[in-house]
């Protein structure tokens, strides 16, 4: 074992304790208002095997903004939990907020009834209500928890920590966790409703007749003609959100020492409710050897994007002194989080600038003409030559942005449904939106392998195609077109124990990471024989598709959702049922 | 099944033929089915195929891909590229509650929570918006004028009540025009609104009108708003506007706009003569303080045409004016 700074690990709160103090001094918008008090940043560790988690409503502020928000026992992200794998686990939930509320354990392997998904797997927590969680801790690795409620974008949130039982397969002196979240003042209800009514509402990276773009004014006109933005990056964005890392805002100044020569394993969970991140530590290379909690085989690589929900374990060895910026820009490039690594309290690194917004390309539109690894709009033009009525109100050949006769019978045609991707090609190797080209390396979902064989080698018997639906305009989102009211009586259904190959196709021009609960899956990215990533989240790049081979090996009732987490509450939820309950006893 | 592995060693090179024959034989009525190194062939644009294999040559090339080259050509002669079909789930996914958490946790407290959450999550709830797209001030020869033209709706992604209501004048006289419209809403496209309901007229002779119009934005991003009224007195009339925002920077919007009234009669009470009864064209120029708040500025020329153009003329009035205006755009 070489966790040697275990008890060291985390100055993780160490940022946020000059504010503790200050709490008392607050103002009064900072005390008492909503009856709650300052949230203070950055988690404290929990660990044992009984905990209580107590769900408070808050107020936080960072830089110049100041709102509501919810923290669990008092901190924003709420606690970390530091578990050993094998142990028994515990959680009284203590709601002594003013809504209903719950925790999802998510990438945890727990039984169904424990899974905390109101609606499907118990009931929501009401004020002033208790709810003993009680499941064993079968794996290792970076997980998280969160609400799976509104109450999750105010900051109901937090890291989990698994020890293995069998040492990890690397080395590092000193560890980190980094949770990448983003806050609004704005109230998650009214964030949607603005999504609804305000097209664009939190873009300020429009196209203009004054901006830079590199789109041609035929690029511009053929935009418009499909009434889709080709800045339609991030549907809410650093107009509203602070990026946190930790809870410190890029302005809090969260620093993480280090001694020169230390190899320091960083644990990185994107929590955020809206924002992909591209993730960097400008000058310092990093070696993944974790996905979504699972160890691969070590790769090293300078910058990754990380879907919502999804982890990343990184190991970085600074040689000397100094200090590096760790950067998570947001993907649409309208802000971005920041902490310091620091071998001295005083040294600060160069943060860099934002980089310029990307636009999306023909790939995006579900249209890829085989070279969107080069970066861009270079088919467009040509396309755009050739597709006079392209979208338009009487669409000819194959260009028809909406041709609906090529998707299958189950998908539900409607006002819900803007796009049909033409050619949704598999996307498993794209870096995502905006990282074609940088001029580094850049991880994606091809170069992940597991570190250790997977245990179901079957080959899939069957494949389920589930198509990734929406409408921009109207911000209606979907599973093969049905909101979630149509779903409920009629699930996902897998039988227990059944191998099945999942498609994914995206009828969207967003990035949807799609987490299922209570399982792995593992991605079919062409990883040698046995040794496919598991992964509990995936990201299926807009206008493409990604495939997943599923062991459905937890019997009950799970979530199957879009991870942005307005997504999600417009209608892209499905539930998956894996029959008979008995499972394999029968 | 003799056939395929007498196949086997030919499928590197022949997989999307032999996919597309694959879905042919065996599986009907499935043509989605596909495997991870196959396109799908059914629905496939021919001059699309084969590009599933993007060129990223900015990846790193490490260690792995050459592991993955290795294991790619193991596996091409093994069923591993052969198609998994689509299908049914096994019987076995059938068995058992619908609702596995109704025996622990009751279903009846299930039934409710889940009616909440399919509530929140199903576009269900309602939402509001009220917009004035034009609160103005007109400069104009003779008296200066004024206009309101606004709009607001209640109601989930389907079905709205939509309420709209315009009106002018000048000042220190009586409104020349204001009416309010009340009509449901539906959507029937994801850019399209169809619209039923009744139009009150507040001035001259009351009129009542029934509504059928549609509402939304057509190809280039013109928010188009089309109607048609039949008056309590048999009267057909309509009216189109379209608008289109240019951002000329993320907050400074110019908003050319422009609307056509129509009628099937001639109506000598309201001025209005058979045909293209009136017509605007106009620009404004917004700055977007916030989304919600936007103060502007512009012209608006209008003509009235036709007959009704000899109505205004004979009224004393000149069919054609310059509105110089300021105003302001804000919804909430």
């Amino acid at each position: 074992m070489t966790l040697i700074n275990r008890r060291k690990f985390l100055h993780y709160g160490a940022c946020g304790a000059g504010l503790v103090g200050l709490a008392g001094a607050m103002p009064a918008w900072a005390r008492g208002v909503h009856g709650g008090t300052l949230a203070r940043k950055g988690s404290d560790i929990l660990s044992g095997e009984h905990l209580t988690m107590t769900v408070g409503d808050a107020l936080f502020a960072t830089g110049s903004r100041r709102g509501t928000a919810v923290t669990v026992n008092g901190t924003l992200p709420g606690p970390l939990l530091r578990l050993k794998q094998g142990q028994d686990l515990t959680v009284d939930l203590v709601n002594n907020a003013s809504e209903g509320t719950s925790i999802h354990w998510h990438g945890m392997l727990v039984p169904f009834l424990m899974d905390g998904v109101p609606g499907i797997t118990m009931a929501a927590v009401e004020p002033g209500e208790t709810f003993r969680y009680r499941f064993p801790i079968r794996q290792a690795g970076t997980y998280w928890w969160h609400a799976h409620t509104l109450q999750e974008p105010m900051g109901h949130y937090g890291p989990i920590v698994i020890d293995p039982i069998e040492p990890d397969p690397f080395e590092y002196e000193r560890e980190y966790v980094l949770m990448l979240t983003d806050w609004s003042p704005m109230n998650p209800h009214e964030i949607i409703r603005k999504l609804k009514v305000g097209e664009g509402y939190f873009n300020y990276q429009q196209t203009s007749w004054t901006d830079d773009y590199p789109l041609t004014s035929e690029q511009r006109r053929m935009w418009a003609r499909m009434r889709m933005m080709p800045t339609d990056i991030s549907d809410v964005t650093g107009s509203t959100y602070t990026f946190l890392v930790n809870g410190h805002g890029p302005e809090d100044g969260l620093e993480l020492a280090y001694n020169p020569g230390e190899r320091i394993r960083l644990r990185i969970i994107n929590g955020s409710a809206m924002t992909f991140f591209n993730v960097r530590i400008p000058g310092l290379p990093m070696t993944v050897v974790a996905a979504d909690g699972q160890n691969i085989r070590p790769v090293e690589t300078d910058e990754f994007q990380m879907g919502n929900a999804e982890t990343y374990d990184v190991i970085v060895e600074p040689k000397g002194a100094g200090a590096f910026a760790f950067v998570a820009e947001a993907m649409d490039r309208s802000g971005l989080g920041l902490a310091t690594l620091t071998s001295r309290p005083d040294a600060s690194a160069a943060v860099p600038a934002l980089r310029k917004p990307p636009v999306l390309t023909m790939a995006d539109m579900g249209m890829s003409a085989g070279d969107h690894g080069a970066g861009g709009m270079n088919g467009m033009s040509g396309m755009a030559e050739k597709s006079g009525d392209m979208a338009g109100m009487d669409m000819s050949g194959g260009m028809n942005m909406r041709d609906t006769s090529r998707l299958p019978d189950n998908v539900k045609v409607g006002p819900g449904l803007d796009m049909v991707a033409m050619n949704p090609v598999d996307r498993m190797g794209d870096p995502g939106i905006g990282l074609d080209d940088v001029g580094h390396r850049v991880l994606d979902y091809k170069q992940l392998v597991a570190a250790k064989p997977n245990p179901d080698d079957r080959r899939s018997a069957r494949m389920k195609e589930i198509h990734l639906t929406g409408s921009m305009e109207r911000y209606m989102w979907s599973f093969d077109g049905k909101k979630f009211s149509a779903v409920t009586d009629d699930p996902i259904r897998f039988a227990y124990n059944e191998r099945v190959r999942v498609k994914l196709v995206n009828d969207t021009m967003m990035a949807h990471p799609i987490h299922l609960h209570g399982h792995f899956f593992e991605l079919v990215n062409g990883a040698p024989p046995g040794h496919q990533p598991m992964k509990h989240t995936i990201v299926v790049q807009p206008g493409g598709s990604a495939q997943f081979d599923l062991t459905a090996n937890e019997p009950g009732d799970w979530a199957f959702h879009c991870h942005l987490i307005y997504h999600m509450h417009t209608g892209m939820f499905q539930v998956v049922t894996v029959r008979p309950l008995d499972g394999g006893d029968k | 099944m003799r056939r395929k592995i007498f196949l086997l060693p030919l499928l590197a090179m022949a997989t999307p033929v032999f996919a597309q024959e694959h879905a042919g034989h065996d599986m009907g009525e499935q043509p989605q089915t596909s495997t991870p190194d196959a396109p799908d062939s059914g629905t496939m644009d021919p001059g699309m195929m084969n590009r599933n294999q993007p060129d990223h040559s900015h990846v790193d090339h490490s260690h792995m891909d050459h592991a993955r080259m290795e294991q790619d050509s193991m596996a091409s002669g093994t069923a591993a590229d052969d198609p998994i079909p689509q299908g049914a789930p096994p019987p076995a996914a059938f068995e058992g509650p619908a609702f596995a958490a109704d025996a622990v946790v009751g279903a009846d407290r299930m039934a409710a929570s889940r009616g909440q959450v399919v509530k929140q999550v199903s576009g269900e709830m309602p939402v509001y918006w009220f917009q004035a797209e034009r609160a103005e001030y007109r400069a104009r020869a003779g008296k200066d004028g004024y206009l309101w033209d606004v709009q607001g709706y209640h109601g989930g992604d389907y079905d709205k009540l939509w309420l709209k209501s315009e009106g002018e004048g000048r000042f220190g006289e009586k409104p020349e025009s204001a009416e309010v419209q009340a009509l449901w809403s539906h959507a029937i496209g994801p850019w399209w609104d169809l619209q039923t309901g009744i139009r009150q007229d507040l001035t001259g002779p009351t009129r009542t009108h029934a509504v059928v119009g549609v509402q939304g934005l057509v190809p280039y991003e013109f928010e188009v708003d089309a109607a048609a009224f039949l008056s309590d007195n048999g009267d057909l009339t309509g009216r189109i506007e379209a608008e289109i925002d240019q951002r000329i920077t993320q907050r400074l919007i110019l908003q050319p706009r422009a609307e056509v009234n129509l009628s099937a009669h001639d109506i000598p009470e309201l001025g209005i003569g058979a045909g293209l009864d009136t017509a605007e064209l106009g620009v404004r120029l917004r700055y977007e303080f916030a989304r919600e708040f936007a103060p502007y500025i512009g012209i608006e020329q209008e003509w009235k045409v036709g007959d009704s153009a000899d109505y205004a003329r004979a009224a004393g009035e000149d069919p054609s004016v310059t509105n110089y205006v300021v105003g302001v755009r804000f919804w909430f």
